[in-house]
């Protein structure tokens, strides 16, 4: 553990990941204190440009809304649908991987030709058709970025158990009468954590796009404030008001890059062997 | 060889019959009726047409004979029809097809060359400053909201600058002909097709990078060296000759990513293309034309992906076309 931790300091891009997702953490969490009123609410004139009055520092958008105050909630929702998207698909994909992988033959093929479909269907273009069938809200948002995204899971888990179903530690579970899923579960997911904690950094990365996406097509849960939906509201006045779909987009690049940035962090201190070859 | 394209074809049919299942599933699934679903907004629709619908379609009769009838419209190429914008669906997409082509082929073709170009750089000059300067401007343009950056590019080459025009195909009610239109097109096409194939090249440098000095660390390479032969004339036809296997890999697995980048930068820019069509039709939740684009941008993968597995015999002639 403390190996690791050397290993993820000395890459100066992942610590400086850790930092810029422990401001956008702080500041999900502590956006209802600092902003006690709703992101929705008018609070100032609209149209007022950033720096003009110190109560609005990033200005206000075509409503008078204040902008740093809907940033501060949204990044609530972007972690929020990030993470939850994520960890719902690991919980497609890493099942369906390590059965694949740990029973071969005909459910293989099963497995394989449905993850196959998955990953050929155009990603976004299906979550869009998904949302808008099920109606925008943040449920329906998490469940098709999930079911967009799990394909990559089930192959890394499939291969992973490929390679390690034929050690002799796996044998000798098998040998003392250990059953497929005790083996799978006990024996051979616990090794194949470190890839998968690696996958899924940049899988939230990925999620928080398609989130601001979907949100920016007028996808988004119509009661939620969110960084896409701000620079979707700010498009039509792009030249009238450029902060308004600035500083959200600012804010969306920074938290996927620090989630990319930890993602290779975690990759060279969990992987060494892989990291040098990349070196 | 007729074999593995007859194979293919098969597998492709198969995954649009899959596809068209699933659309069909996805009507059923939504929350009201199947009819009102298909015409467009509910309450909207007349309802002579929705009576229409369910006799068309046989939405009285058992779920598996409603399938069947779905499916075989799709098989002849009827994606249903746009009440909203009274046009057949199949028509409307037709008409916008070869715009959304122009944009994704030059950015594909953007993004390729500029990503290989500046991975073998990369590469070349591993650990130093143009080095560390190519890899985090990939890390950047990897991260950026694609639909942001577009924005971002109207802002500073329209606005500012008045070097692009800011949106549209060309330039509106003008009878420019021959050269002159197609100067014009590509002027409209500058902006939406960079903007598009800088957010792809981000990834083609990482994996060009990676693979070249990969690659540089094999046997073959280092008797090309002994052989005396010129690190220039090593780099391009042995190394990156082989380098570039998983760049084509990634090309083909972008296709469907590509598509998606389509319909936010068709949307920004008012590219008249299908992703743009898919915009409209989200706004008037006109479900028949989303699903229409829905299938044929996986069509246009799979398509895509097809030539994928052609250029993969072109540049490495070991791999056998199963």
């Amino acid at each position: 553990m403390s190996n690791f931790w050397t290993t993820f300091k000395g890459n100066k891009g992942a610590v400086v990941g850790l930092v810029i997702l422990a401001i956008v953490l702080l500041a999900s969490i502590f956006a209802p204190m600092l902003y006690t009123t709703s992101p929705w609410d008018m609070v100032n004139m609209p149209f007022m440009a950033p720096g003009v009055d110190s109560s609005v520092p990033l200005g206000t958008d075509t409503l008078g809304r204040d902008i740093a105050s809907g940033l501060a909630h949204g990044a609530y929702i972007s972690l929020l649908v990030g993470f939850v998207s994520t960890i719902v698909s690991l919980c497609i994909g890493i099942p369906l991987g390590a059965a694949a992988g740990y029973f071969g033959g005909w459910v293989d093929d099963v497995l394989m030709r449905i993850t196959e479909f998955f990953q050929v269907i155009p990603s976004f273009a299906f979550a869009i058709v998904l949302v808008a069938i099920f109606e925008p809200s943040i449920t329906s948002m998490i469940v098709a970025i999930a079911v967009v995204s799990w394909p990559p899971v089930a192959r890394l888990l499939r291969g992973e158990v490929m390679s390690l179903k034929h050690r002799e530690f796996i044998e000798a579970a098998e040998l003392s009468g250990q059953s497929g899923f005790t083996i799978i579960t006990r024996q051979i997911l616990p090794n194949t954590i470190s890839p998968v904690i690696v996958l899924a950094s940049m899988m939230v990365a990925t999620a928080i796009l398609t989130e601001s996406a979907l949100s920016f097509m007028g996808l988004g849960d119509p009661n939620v404030m969110s960084w896409g939906y701000i620079i979707g509201a700010g498009r039509t006045v792009l030249q009238q008001a450029w902060w308004i779909s600035f500083f959200p987009g600012v804010a969306i690049l920074l938290t996927v890059l620090a989630f990319n940035l930890i993602g290779e962090g975690l990759n060279d201190a969990l992987n060494p062997r892989l990291a040098k070859r990349r070196g | 060889m007729l074999r593995f394209i007859l194979g293919r074809m098969v597998k492709i049919a198969l995954i649009l019959l899959a596809i068209t299942i699933l659309n069909f599933c996805l009507i059923h699934m939504a929350p009201g009726d199947p009819a009102l679903v298909m015409a467009g907004e509910a309450g909207d629709a007349d309802p002579k047409f929705i009576e229409d619908l369910r006799a068309q379609f046989g939405l009285d009769k058992p779920f598996i004979v409603q399938l069947w009838t779905y499916v075989s419209h799709f098989a002849t190429g009827d994606l249903g029809f746009s009440y909203r914008q009274q046009m057949p669906v199949s028509e409307l997409i037709l008409d916008r097809l070869p715009a959304t082509l122009l944009l994704s082929i030059s950015a594909f073709l953007i993004s390729l060359i500029l990503g290989v170009v500046a991975g073998v750089i990369a590469a070349a000059r591993q650990g130093k400053a143009s080095d560390s300067i190519i890899s985090t401007i990939a890390l950047l343009f990897y991260a950026t909201p694609l639909f942001w950056m577009a924005l971002m590019a109207v802002l500073l080459f329209s606005v500012q600058l008045g070097w692009m025009p800011a949106f549209g195909y060309e330039t509106a009610a003008s009878d420019m002909t021959g050269l002159a239109r197609m100067l014009d097109i590509a002027h409209h096409l500058i902006l939406p097709s960079v903007v598009l194939g800088l957010f792809f090249m981000a990834t083609y440098v990482r994996i060009t990078r990676a693979s070249m000095l990969e690659v540089n660390r094999l046997d073959f390479v280092k008797t090309a060296r002994a052989k005396g032969l010129k690190p220039s004339v090593i780099q391009r036809r042995h190394v990156l000759r082989n380098a570039i296997l998983p760049v084509v890999t990634l090309a083909g697995l972008h296709a469907g990513q590509l598509v998606g980048g389509a319909v936010l930068i068709e949307t920004v820019f008012a590219w008249p293309g299908i992703g743009r069509l898919m915009f409209e039709a989200l706004q008037s939740r006109d479900y028949n034309v989303l699903l229409g684009v829905f299938t044929v941008s996986a069509a246009l993968v799979l398509m895509f992906n097809l030539i994928t597995d052609f250029t993969y015999r072109i540049v490495d002639p070991r791999i056998r076309l199963k």
